[in-house]
C-alpha cells in the first residue's frame, strides 16, 4: 500500500518500497486544461529536490514540474508522448510522470498529506 | 436560440461554398506538375559545373497557370479580416490605417531595386533615407543615437538590452545581472532579458495599475542592471511616477529600458529622453503605420542615450561631406556590441515609415497621439458604465476592461470576443495583461472615425445586455458567420500536422497484395 | 490631415461625453515638465502626398537601380525577375493589413498560405517540417545555433569560414551574452576547410553554407556523418534559394536544420531588407524549433482549417523560458515567396534554377578567357569567386561602376583587413543577365585589367 503526499505546486508523490512515483493532481490538470504535450526525464537522471524534472503543456499554458523530492530517475512515463490526454483523464493513474529512488526519505516530511492538500486547494477556490 | 449545437454555417450548398465565401483547396491539391505560371527561356545545354551535386528526382511541387494562382490567393485573401475591412481594436498592437503612399514610395525602382552591396557611391539616396529617418527618430525622442537595424520590436528590445549589457561590461560592472520587469510586462521583456544573460525579477503593480514605486525602490540594489518598463504601460496607463522611477534606477547605477510598444500614445508630445530612458525600441509597423502583413515584416529601430550610444550595433550611416558613408566595420573608438541583422536592416520598412512621418510632420503626429488617446477615452467613457473598467481613467491610447461584468452569465471573455467577430469586428486583445482577470484590452487608434466607434460601442453594449439576459448560446456558439467556426486547437497541438503530404497510394483491391506489386504501382 | 477622420466637432462631442475640457487634459498623468511642445520646434510640419512623393522620388533618383545597368552582384542577395502577379496579390488589403492570425476564424487566408509556405519550404530543402518564417537567414542561423544547443544540451557552436560573414556576425552577437561559445573558422576561399578535431563532445552543431559565400558547392554527406557520430547536429545555410531547384538539397545530405534566405524569390532586393528566413528541420525536433507554426485541424462543424499551434514555446506564455525572444515573423515576404513559388511550380522552379546555372557557366567560360583574371570556384551554382592578381578588387569595382557596370562584390567589403583577400571578387549571374550584360562586363574587365 503506497502513501500519498502532495506539494503546494499540485504534484502528488506516491511512495512504495522506497520508490516515489510523481504526477500532477486533478486540480492541476483542470487548471491547465487539455494537456497536449508532456516531457518526462530519462532514466538515470539525478534530481535534487526542486530541480526542473518535467514539462507539461496545454494549448494555452506551459509549466515546469519540479522534483518534489531528490533522487535518481528510474523510469519516465513514455506513454505520455503519444497519449498526453491520460493526464486529463487519469491524473493519479495512467497520467503519472516519472519514478525515482528516494535520496533522502526525510524530504517527504515537508510534503502535505491528502487532508492538508484538500484544505490547500479549498483555500485557492 | 436553443442550447443544441446548430451547425449554422453548414447550410447545404452543393459545393460547400456560401456566396462570396468560396472553399479553396490547398495549392498542392490543384494543377499539374507540368504546368507553370511563369514563362522562362529555354536554358542552354552546356555541361554543368555542379560537381556531381545535381538534384535527383522530383521535388513534389504542384504546377498552376497564372490565372489559377491569382484566383487561389485572391480567394484566400477573402478569408481574412484586416484593418482595410473593418475596426481592429487589438490592444497593444496599434492597428492603424496603412497609407498607400508608403507602398508606392517603397516600390520606386531607386529604392526597391537596390542591391545591398552596390558601391556606396551608387546608393547615396538610400543612405539619405536612413539618415532622414534617424534624424526624425532622434528629434522625436530626444535621444543621442539610433540603431536602425533591428527587425521588429522584440529584436529592438534585444538591441537595447545588449547595449546595456555591453555598457555594464565596459565599465566593469559584471556583478549587475538582475533585470526588473513589472508583472504587467509583455512576455518578450523577460524572454529578451534572459537572452542577454540576465536574471528576471518581477515588480508588482499597485491598485492603480502602475508600478509600485516603493516595491521598485526596495528591489533596487547593486545587482540590478536595468529595469524594463513599458510606458504607457500594458494597462493603457501612463506611469505617473516615471521620473521618480528613472531617477531611482539611475541613482542605483541601473539603466532604464523603455518598451516602445505603446509609443503611439505619446509620439510628438513627449520625448522619452525627458522621462529618463536609456533605450527604447520603436515599432515602425505600429507607430509609423507600416503594414503588419499578417505577421511582419516590421522594423524596430532602437534609440539610445549618450551612455549607450558608443555600443550601437553595426552598420552605421554617417555624413561625409556632401554625401553619406555606410560604416560596416569597426572604426576608431566605436565599440559596437555586434551586428543584429543581415545587410542594413529593414530598408523597405524605413522608406514606408519615413513617408508616413513626412506626411504627418510634428503637427500631425501630435494630433495623431491626441486622437488616439481621445478615441480610447471615448471607448472607456461609453462602455464604462456597462462593462467593468479595470482602473480609473483617463487612460492613454487603450482602454482595459476585465470580465467582472460577465460574472454569472456563463459567458467568458473568449466567448464575448467570438460574438464580436459575428458582428463584423475584430476582437480586442484578450487575457492580456495578465494582471487583471479575463482582460479585454481595446486600442482604437487615431484612424478610426467617431461613427465607427459609435457602431462598435452600440454593439458591445447590446452584447453585454444579451449576456446578462442569459442568451448564452449566442456567445458560446459564436462565431457562426465566418469561413470557419471555432477550431480544435487541442487536436492541432496533440498531433501536429504542419505540412501537406501527398495522399497515400490508392488501396489495392486484390486481397493481401505482395509488397512488390504495391511498389511497382507507385 | 488626411489620415485623421475626427473633425473638431467630433472631438468636442467626444470630450463632452468623457467629461474632459480638452485633449491635452487627457494627458494629465504625464509630468508637466515633459509636455513642453517647444521641444519639437526644429521638426517640420506635415506635407501633402504630392510633396512627399516628390521629395522621396528625388532621393530614389540619387540611387543607381540595379536593373538599370548590367548587375552581377550576389553575396547573399540575388536579383531575380518577380512576376507581376506577386506584387499585385500581396497588396490585397486583406493580406497586407491583417495582424498575426491569432483569431483563426477570421484568419484562414493567412493560416492556409503559411501552411502552404511551410510545405514548400520543407519540400525544396528536403526536410520534414518548416516554420512560418524568421526575420531573415542571418537571424535564422543564430536561432538554429541556439536550437541545436537546446536539443543536444551542449554549449559549443562551430561556424564554417564559408558561412556568409553577416550570418556569422549575427550568430555571434545573438549568443554573445549566453553561456554558448561560438567558434568561427577563418575564411579560406582557396583551401579545403580543416575541421579535424574541432567537433568535440561539447559541440552542439556545425554550421556550413552551401553554396558557400565563395560560391562553392560541396557534398555535405560525410560532414553530416561526422557530426552525427560525435552527437552534434549539422546546420546548413542556403543564401540562394533558387539553387535548391537544381542541386541536392541539404536534407538529402543529412542536415538536421536548414536555414535559407528566401527574399530572392518573390521580393525585390530592397537594399537587402526585409528578407524572409526559411527554417526547416526534422519532425523529431519540432518542439525545439523557434517561430510560429500553422497546423491543420478541424472546426466545430468538422471542416478542415488551420490554427497557430505549439505556441506554448513562445514568449507570451513561456516568458524567460521561451525558445526565442522573437515574436514577429516575416509574413508578407513569406506570402510573396509562396505566390512566386506557386507560379513557378515544379517545372518553372527547376527550369529557373537550370537557367541560372547555365547563365553562370556561360559567364565563367567568357571570364576564363580574360587575361589577368582567374576563376577559382570549381563547382558552383550561379556565383563564383575570381581573383585579379595585382589588383585591388574594390578599386576595379569602382572603376566599372563609373562605366555603368555593377561588376560584383569585392571580398574586402567583408574582410577589409585581410590583404590576402583584397584581389578577390564575387561575380554572380542570374536569369536577369542578358548576353549584352555579359559582353559589357567582359569587355570592361579586360580593359581595366590590361
Amino acid at each position: 500500500m503506497s502513501t500519498l503526499y502532495f506539494t503546494e505546486d499540485h504534484e502528488w508523490v506516491a511512495v512504495e518500497d522506497g520508490i516515489a512515483t510523481v504526477g500532477i493532481t486533478d486540480y492541476a490538470q483542470k487548471q491547465l486544461g487539455d494537456i497536449v504535450f508532456v516531457e518526462v526525464p530519462e532514466a538515470g537522471r539525478a534530481l535534487a529536490k526542486g530541480d526542473e524534472a518535467a514539462v507539461v503543456e496545454s494549448v494555452k499554458a506551459a509549466s515546469e514540474v519540479y522534483a518534489p523530492v531528490g533522487g535518481t530517475v528510474t523510469e519516465g512515463n513514455g506513454a505520455l508522448a503519444d497519449a498526453p490526454a491520460a493526464v486529463n483523464t487519469d491524473p493519479l493513474g495512467d497520467g503519472w510522470f516519472f519514478r525515482l529512488t528516494l535520496a533522502d526519505p526525510s524530504e517527504l516530511d515537508d510534503l502535505m498529506d491528502q487532508d492538508a492538500y484538500n484544505a490547500h486547494v479549498a483555500g485557492l477556490e | 436560440m436553443t442550447g443544441a449545437h446548430t451547425p449554422a454555417s453548414a447550410a447545404a450548398t452543393i459545393t460547400g461554398n456560401r456566396g462570396l465565401r468560396i472553399e479553396e483547396p490547398l495549392i498542392f491539391e490543384q494543377g499539374d506538375p507540368a504546368k507553370s505560371g511563369v514563362d522562362l527561356p529555354r536554358p542552354d545545354d552546356r555541361p554543368d559545373r555542379l560537381g556531381g551535386l545535381a538534384r535527383q528526382g522530383p521535388i513534389g511541387l504542384p504546377g498552376l497557370s497564372e490565372p489559377e494562382v491569382v484566383r487561389h490567393y485572391t480567394r484566400l485573401s477573402q478569408k481574412n479580416y484586416a484593418i482595410d475591412s473593418g475596426f481592429y481594436p487589438l490592444g497593444s498592437c496599434t492597428m492603424k490605417h496603412n497609407p498607400r503612399l508608403n507602398e508606392r514610395m517603397a516600390r520606386l525602382p531607386g529604392f526597391a531595386d537596390l542591391h545591398p552591396f552596390q558601391p556606396v557611391s551608387t546608393v547615396q539616396g538610400a543612405l539619405a533615407v536612413m539618415e532622414a529617418l534617424s534624424a526624425w527618430l532622434l528629434g522625436l525622442t530626444g535621444m543621442e543615437a539610433v540603431a536602425l537595424s533591428p527587425a521588429a520590436g522584440a529584436h529592438g528590445e534585444l538591441c537595447g538590452m545588449q547595449a546595456i549589457r555591453a555598457a555594464l561590461d565596459a565599465r566593469g560592472d559584471e556583478h549587475r545581472r538582475v533585470v526588473l520587469v513589472p508583472d504587467s510586462a509583455h512576455g518578450t521583456n523577460p524572454a529578451t532579458a534572459a537572452q542577454c544573460g540576465f536574471k528576471v525579477r518581477g515588480i508588482p503593480g499597485d491598485d492603480r495599475g502602475r508600478v509600485d514605486l516603493a516595491a521598485f525602490k526596495a528591489a533596487l540594489d547593486d545587482s540590478v542592471a536595468a529595469v524594463m518598463i513599458t510606458n504607457p504601460n500594458t494597462c493603457g496607463l501612463f506611469e505617473t511616477d516615471i521620473l521618480a522611477l528613472s531617477r531611482a534606477a539611475h541613482e542605483a547605477g541601473a539603466f532604464v529600458y523603455m518598451d516602445g510598444a505603446n509609443y503611439n500614445a505619446i509620439v510628438g508630445r513627449v520625448r522619452i529622453a525627458d522621462l529618463g530612458a536609456d533605450a527604447m525600441h520603436i515599432n515602425v509597423h505600429k507607430t509609423f503605420s507600416t503594414p503588419h502583413g499578417g505577421g511582419g515584416p516590421g522594423a524596430g529601430p532602437t534609440v539610445l542615450s549618450a551612455a549607450l550610444a558608443p555600443f550601437a550595433p553595426l552598420p552605421h550611416v554617417v555624413r561625409d561631406g556632401e554625401g553619406w558613408r555606410l560604416i560596416e566595420h569597426v572604426e576608431g573608438d566605436m565599440r559596437p556590441f555586434g551586428r543584429m541583422k543581415g545587410f542594413h536592416g529593414q530598408f523597405g520598412v524605413f522608406v514606408r515609415g519615413l513617408a508616413y512621418i513626412m506626411s504627418m510632420g510634428k503637427d500631425g503626429l501630435r494630433a495623431a497621439s491626441g486622437d488616439a488617446v481621445l478615441n480610447a477615452n471615448y471607448l472607456l467613457a461609453r462602455l464604462g458604465a456597462s462593462l467593468t473598467p479595470s482602473f480609473e481613467g483617463p487612460c492613454m491610447h487603450e482602454a482595459l476592461f476585465d470580465d467582472r461584468f460577465l460574472k454569472g452569465t456563463g459567458v467568458s471573455t473568449l466567448d464575448f470576443a467570438k460574438a464580436l467577430i459575428d458582428e463584423g469586428f475584430h476582437p480586442m486583445t484578450m487575457y492580456f495583461p495578465l494582471v487583471v482577470h479575463g482582460a479585454m484590452l481595446m486600442e482604437p487608434t487615431e484612424t478610426e472615425s467617431k461613427a465607427s466607434l459609435d457602431v462598435f460601442c452600440d454593439t458591445v453594449l447590446a452584447l453585454a445586455e444579451k449576456a446578462r439576459a442569459g442568451e448564452t448560446a449566442l456567445f458560446t456558439e459564436a462565431p457562426r458567420h465566418t469561413p470557419r467556426r471555432r477550431l480544435d486547437e487541442t487536436r492541432a497541438a496533440r498531433h501536429p500536422v504542419l505540412r501537406w503530404e501527398p495522399p497515400a497510394p490508392a488501396p489495392v483491391h486484390a486481397p493481401a497484395p505482395a509488397p512488390r506489386r504495391v511498389a511497382a504501382q507507385s | 490631415m488626411r489620415y485623421l477622420p475626427l473633425t473638431d466637432s467630433d472631438r468636442r462631442a467626444m470630450l463632452a461625453g468623457i467629461g474632459a475640457a480638452s485633449v491635452d487634459d487627457l494627458f494629465g498623468d504625464v509630468p508637466a515638465q515633459a509636455l513642453d511642445a517647444a521641444r519639437f520646434d526644429d521638426l517640420p510640419n506635415h506635407e501633402t502626398e504630392m510633396a512627399v512623393e516628390r521629395r522621396l522620388s528625388a532621393l530614389a533618383a540619387r540611387n543607381v537601380a540595379a536593373g538599370s545597368v548590367p548587375c552581377f552582384l550576389g553575396a547573399g542577395a540575388y536579383r531575380h525577375h518577380v512576376p507581376a502577379a506577386v506584387d499585385h496579390l500581396i497588396q490585397r488589403g486583406e493580406f497586407l493589413t491583417a495582424y498575426t492570425p491569432y483569431q483563426p476564424e477570421v484568419s484562414q487566408g493567412t493560416l492556409q498560405y503559411l501552411y502552404e509556405f511551410q510545405t514548400q519550404v520543407a519540400l525544396i530543402t528536403g526536410m520534414e517540417v518548416a516554420n512560418a518564417s524568421m526575420y531573415d537567414a542571418a537571424t535564422g542561423v543564430a536561432e538554429a545555433a541556439a536550437m541545436a544547443c537546446r536539443i543536444t544540451r551542449r554549449k559549443h557552436v562551430l561556424l564554417s569560414g564559408g558561412l556568409h560573414p553577416h550570418y556569422g556576425a549575427v550568430t555571434e552577437t545573438f549568443l554573445r551574452y549566453t553561456d554558448i561559445t561560438v567558434e568561427r573558422l577563418a575564411p579560406d576561399p582557396m583551401g579545403i576547410e580543416d575541421r579535424v578535431g574541432r567537433v568535440t563532445g561539447n559541440t552542439a552543431c556545425v554550421i556550413v553554407q552551401n553554396p558557400d559565400v565563395f560560391g562553392r558547392l560541396a557534398d555535405l554527406t560525410a560532414l553530416a556523418q561526422e557530426c552525427h557520430a560525435a552527437g552534434a547536429l549539422l546546420v546548413v545555410a542556403v543564401a540562394e534559394p533558387v539553387s535548391l531547384g537544381l542541386i541536392t538539397p541539404p536534407g538529402a545530405m543529412g542536415a538536421d536544420i536548414v536555414v535559407a534566405e528566401g527574399h530572392a524569390i518573390g521580393s525585390p532586393l530592397t537594399f537587402g531588407g526585409p528578407g524572409v528566413g526559411l527554417f526547416a528541420t526534422r519532425q523529431k525536433f519540432v518542439r525545439h524549433m523557434p517561430g510560429r507554426l500553422s497546423g491543420e485541424t478541424v472546426d466545430e462543424d468538422g471542416r478542415r482549417g488551420w490554427v497557430l499551434t505549439l505556441s506554448t514555446r513562445e514568449q507570451h506564455i513561456r516568458r524567460e523560458k521561451a525558445t526565442s525572444n522573437i515574436c514577429t515573423n516575416s509574413g508578407l515576404i513569406a506570402l510573396a515567396w509562396t505566390i512566386h513559388m506557386s507560379l513557378l511550380g515544379e517545372a518553372g522552379f527547376t527550369r529557373l534554377a537550370r537557367l541560372n546555372h547555365q547563365k553562370a557557366v556561360a559567364l565563367v567560360e567568357r571570364l576564363e578567357r580574360v587575361p589577368g583574371l582567374t576563376v577559382v570556384t570549381p563547382a558552383f551554382f550561379n556565383e563564383v569567386l575570381v581573383r585579379l592578381p595585382g589588383h585591388d578588387a574594390a578599386g576595379v569595382v569602382d572603376r566599372l561602376a563609373e562605366r555603368g557596370i555593377l561588376a560584383g562584390v569585392p571580398l574586402s567589403r567583408f574582410w577589409p583587413t585581410w590583404p590576402e583577400l583584397a584581389d578577390g571578387l564575387l561575380i554572380c549571374a542570374t536569369e536577369t543577365n542578358t548576353d549584352d550584360d555579359v559582353a559589357a562586363l567582359v569587355a570592361a574587365l579586360t580593359e581595366v585589367l590590361r
